[in-house]
């Protein structure tokens, strides 16, 4: 166990991103991955969004002052799909995001946000839609998500769960694979060894 | 029960199982390019790291490069894709990794160059960080896009964490008619299994479809399975693919070879092997499809309208109404006819030699829509070379597209070729998210490059097999 890295709970305000099938070149587009650090990803995170609604006089949860300093992000279905760039998760992080609930995730994207120390609970759709209207009700309303318990409290309360795999990887602080990765090199030697292709046929 | 060829390739790579229940995957080929590695390479350096298996991993630029000759004079005039650039030659360089760029006569876009190279090869495990990286499953590979954090994790001990898919076997029954492709077969299974239908899965490509594909053909199929949301897409290796694979730079020879067969044949799916779902789809049954919405899931084929709103599950709704509203298109409005300002061929799903072909096969003689501004971008070096001697250039030029260097160029507009305000582009590319390609508010249609052929010549929407009289229609 790596008690430093423990994620248990993480507590703070929430910000509401409502939609399905919100993909990663929304999240970030592709013309912020012109960079070779990750550093100042943050404020342009939903950027296009942003600014398409504030051309028609609305405003992006992520513009709206009372959702500044929020830490939880509350969202809908397969969130994250399309490309592989870290830069999305990164760009959330940045901005403040610390744990996302919603009701499903794009593979990619919730591994890179396992890599992160970003836990993304899975609740399902009525939840999310009791949860995404409560944070728009009170946007200066304290949540809190327990990884251990699978809740999420707050103004109203849910069930919101992790892959057994990822759980366990938060709560002992082992999210960050590359440490147990390198423990393990002699095994690496010798399952290369062992496949054809690399010993060289 | 046999074994299906994911379970057996991630068995062979599998050095244990982490804390977290899942496994330490051995990856046997790794590809970077420009975009996700530099902050890897920092993270190997802050942690004072080295490249477990330089020779295990090999590099290209894409992303970022310029597609016309002029602007790809160093350094380039982008200072942040100049930056780009020199880090990764630098990184590769301090590490022994090779660097496939331009002066190495095999630049291009990353997942064209691994299998015209040889590198690409059946039973591997592949990693990118690249979500396209499936496309090498048409090898019968295990190939998938990582994020950059696991781009450091491979560098560092040539491995990942990786949890085991289920195997979803697709079969595609029948026989394709003339003018359907295989950007149509995939089109249409996104739209039958849904956008994240593949969450959680591999997918399996099969059936007499699948047995008559090219390779290219194949690479176009797995291309496109994230977009279905499934990260791995394979299909079984057979005859057409060592046929491909023979002669290649990096493929074994000789005694080599037979060895390399052998272990080829292996690890193909047995003929009583265990999936998790099957789906069927008739082959025969297809037409040209072409995307209406800001998913690649939201499409039809060419002969239809866009159906009502209230045809769709309630909580899908939204985002029906959001795609419509973005696109300027309204229900019941048929597809065909639907202006078009660009057209873009190109990219890893259909940038390849025979794309070009065909493309260059239906245009000849004819001439591009004066209003249109159309675009061909070959996928590497190579693919320009042998399109250059077999003539192609001159078709493409006489016909008024414009021929470029290789590069991703506007699938995702890293690079000066964007879209400009609300263009509407007909693009062979994979991806019709909003603002995908370069213009916050451009519009993307994604269909097959004789379908993008079509629109550059009509200047709208038109079924290809019309426009171009192809037998069977």
């Amino acid at each position: 166990m790596n008690e430093a890295a423990v994620i248990s709970k993480v507590s703070g305000r929430a910000v509401p991103v409502r939609g399905n099938d919100i993909d990663t070149d929304r999240i970030i587009p592709a013309r912020f991955l012109r960079c070779v650090v990750f550093d100042g990803l943050g404020p342009h995170s939903f950027e296009d969004d942003r600014l398409g609604l504030k051309a028609k006089g609305q405003t992006h949860a992520f513009d709206d002052a009372r959702y500044q300093g929020a830490s939880i992000l509350f969202v809908n279905k397969n969130f994250g799909c399309g490309s592989s760039r870290e830069h999305a998760p990164q760009a959330l992080m940045r901005w403040g995001i610390k744990a996302i609930v919603g009701e499903s995730f794009a593979e990619i994207f919730f591994g890179n946000c396992v890599s992160l120390g970003i836990p993304c609970l899975i609740a399902d759709e009525a939840a999310l839609g009791r949860l995404l209207a409560a944070a728009e009700k009170e946007p200066q309303a304290q949540w809190s998500v327990d990884i251990e318990a699978g809740k999420v409290t707050g103004p109203v309360n849910e069930s919101a769960a992790l892959p057994a795999g990822p759980r366990s990887q938060f709560l002992s602080g082992r999210w960050n694979s590359l440490n147990e990765l390198l423990t393990n090199l002699a095994g690496v030697e010798t399952v290369a060894a062992a496949l054809p292709y690399v010993a060289g046929w | 029960m046999g074994k299906n060829l994911f379970h057996k390739v991630f068995d062979k790579h599998t050095v244990g199982k982490l804390s977290s229940g899942q496994y330490q995957l051995f990856i046997g080929l790794h590809l970077i390019h420009e975009v996700t590695s530099p902050q890897a390479f920092s993270m190997l350096r802050q942690r004072g790291l080295k490249v477990k298996y330089p020779q295990r991993t090999f590099a290209t630029v894409d992303h970022i490069i310029p597609t016309e000759g002029a602007e790809r004079k160093r350094p380039l005039r982008d200072a942040m894709a100049e930056e780009m650039l020199v880090a990764i030659e630098q990184n590769t360089k301090e590490a022994g990794i090779t660097f496939f760029d331009e002066k190495t006569g095999n630049q291009g876009v990353v997942h064209i160059i691994g299998p015209e190279m040889g590198l690409t090869q059946p039973g591997q495990t592949i990693a990118c960080g690249d979500s396209h990286t499936s496309t090498h499953g048409a090898f019968g590979s295990l190939a998938f896009g990582i994020g950059t954090s696991q781009v450091a994790e491979i560098l560092a001990t040539q491995t990942m964490s990786m949890s085991k898919l289920k195997v979803r076997r697709i079969n595609v029954t029948g026989k394709l008619r003339p003018g359907v492709y295989a950007k149509d077969v995939i089109l249409a299974i996104i739209n039958k299994l849904g956008v994240n239908g593949g969450v959680g899965f591999a997918y399996e490509y099969a059936g007499p479809v699948i047995a008559a594909m090219s390779m290219e053909e194949r690479m176009t199929l797995c291309n496109m399975s994230i977009e279905g949301g499934a990260r791995i897409g394979y299909v079984n290796p057979d005859e057409a693919t060592y046929a491909y694979l023979k002669g290649r730079h990096f493929a074994p020879t000789g005694a080599a070879w037979d060895k390399a067969l052998a272990y080829w044949k292996s690890i193909a799916s047995d003929a009583d092997a265990e999936y998790d779902d099957v789906f069927t789809i008739d082959g025969s049954a297809l037409e040209p499809f072409v995307t209406w919405g800001i998913t690649p899931g939201q499409s039809l084929p060419v002969t239809r309208s866009i159906p009502a709103v209230e045809t769709f599950p309630s909580d899908e709704r939204p985002l029906i109404k959001e795609a419509l509203e973005y696109m300027s298109l309204e229900e019941g409005q048929p597809i065909a006819g639907v202006p078009i300002d660009v057209v873009f061929i190109g990219s890893c799903t259909n940038g390849r030699l025979s794309d070009l072909e065909e493309v260059a096969r239906l245009i000849k003689g004819r001439k591009v829509n004066p209003k249109v501004k159309a675009l061909v971008v070959p996928g590497s070096q190579d693919v320009q070379r042998q399109a250059e001697a077999k003539g192609l250039k001159e078709i493409f030029l006489a016909a008024g597209f414009q021929w470029r260097e290789p590069g991703c160029s506007m699938c995702l507009a890293m690079n000066p070729d964007k879209l400009q305000g609300r263009q509407i582009c007909a693009s062979t590319s994979n991806r019709n998210f909003k603002g995908r390609q370069g213009s916050a508010s451009g519009r993307t249609l994604l269909m097959s490059p004789a379908m993008a052929a079509a629109a550059a010549i009509e200047g709208k929407v038109a079924d290809a097999r019309a426009v171009f009289a192809m037998a069977g229609v």
